[in-house]
């Protein structure tokens, strides 16, 4: 029970490591401008540039938190 | 909506039917092509760098321990990848193509902006560079301490299992590249063409130097095809939520251009934070790879 219950967890680790990657923030900020460009495709508004924007704002985030977190240490 | 195949009409275009998103089937073929170069592209490059790791790992396998059942873990690996590719790839092209594009474009963004972090984080000495040298090294020696034994077909355990999980790990991130770009393009054959290529030129290569491939550029592979993945994901991904890009298809050189100018910004400016003399990652290369 306790073998099958790790190779399930190692199984969820590699996919989440495969898929999310180093930061999760990304992810879920991919997954928040996905929605927030169907809101507003869908009310008819221009929703083009919310992904490319989210997108490379939370390229810059994530990499300003590893600048913060190498000068702590 | 202008009917803009009217306007090809009487400009004397032949091929003039008209296709969702109110475009002509000339343009969408027009932008196909194009989009078609870039897919090759992506995947290639993608492919060149996960085929370069794995090559490291296969070297050292089978140099230490003799090349029978490393090349064995390589054909079950190669065979797994292009399974995976087999099933999976047509049953996603059945999806409806905004759903398709929303998922494809959301895991290429996802996959994309790791890569370009990474890259990114390498080129301006926040995270140490990719050294398939050390490495080779590293794998060679554990390779050598390891003890021997014999499953069914396979002379060597440790040597099938380590080549087998090199390539199908490396091979993983690929074959789903292929997978979404190829879907989404109708076109796997293509993609899968891309990543055969990239394959079979780091073997060759491999097979010339006898060594790893340390010379190979991997961070300035590594962040074009950040920029090409995060690009199409970004595009994909407006197109799959209902957004219309102006411009249509033309839209996406925009779009690697903002993303790759954007990037390249970005690794300025983590190298000055970081004061180390070190671009792997010129902007005229990257921009020449991208």
């Amino acid at each position: 029970m306790a073998t099958s219950t790790g190779r399930l967890r190692a199984f969820g680790a590699f996919w989440w490591d495969f898929i999310v990657g180093d930061d999760w923030r990304i992810a879920a900020g991919v997954v928040a401008a996905f929605v927030v460009t169907a809101v507003l495709a869908h009310n008819d508004i221009a929703a083009w540039w919310v992904i490319p924007l989210a997108a490379l704002g939370m390229l810059a985030a994530s990499l300003a938190q590893v600048v913060r977190t190498t000068r702590r240490q | 909506m202008k009917d803009v195949c009217a306007l090809a009409r009487i400009g004397g275009s032949t091929d003039n039917r008209q296709v969702p998103g109110g475009r002509c089937h000339r343009d969408v073929d027009e932008g196909h092509g194009m989009r078609d170069v870039l897919l090759v592209a992506a995947v290639f490059l993608a492919c060149t760098v996960e085929a370069v790791e794995a090559l490291t790992i296969v070297l050292a396998v089978g140099m230490s321990r003799g090349w029978r059942s490393a090349l064995q873990g390589v054909g079950a690996g190669l065979l797994s990848l292009a399974v995976l590719v087999a099933a999976l790839g047509p049953a996603l092209t059945l999806i409806p193509l905004d759903v398709l594009r929303l998922v494809v474009g959301g895991l290429l963004l996802v996959f994309g902006l790791g890569w370009l972090r990474k890259a990114i984080l390498r080129a301006s000495g926040f995270k140490a560079l990719h050294d398939e040298g050390a490495i080779y090294a590293r794998q060679l020696a554990a390779a050598q301490a390891a003890g021997r034994t014999q499953r069914a077909l396979v002379g060597d355990w440790y040597a099938f299992t380590l080549s087998f999980k090199g390539v199908l790990l490396e091979g993983l991130e690929v074959a789903f590249i292929v997978i979404t770009f190829g879907s989404n393009q109708h076109n796997i054959p293509l993609a899968a063409l891309g990543a055969a290529i990239g394959v079979l030129l780091v073997a060759a290569a491999g097979v010339a130097v006898r060594g790893p491939l340390a010379r190979v550029p991997e961070n300035t592979l590594k962040f074009a095809v950040g920029v090409l993945l995060t690009s199409f994901g970004a595009f994909w991904g407006a197109e799959g939520a209902g957004a219309s890009w102006p411009g249509a298809d033309a839209a996406l050189l925009g779009v690697i251009t903002v993303v790759l100018a954007t990037a390249l910004m970005l690794t300025a400016l983590l190298h000055r934070l970081r004061g180390r003399p070190l671009p792997p990652v010129s902007p005229a290369r990257a921009a020449e790879v991208a």
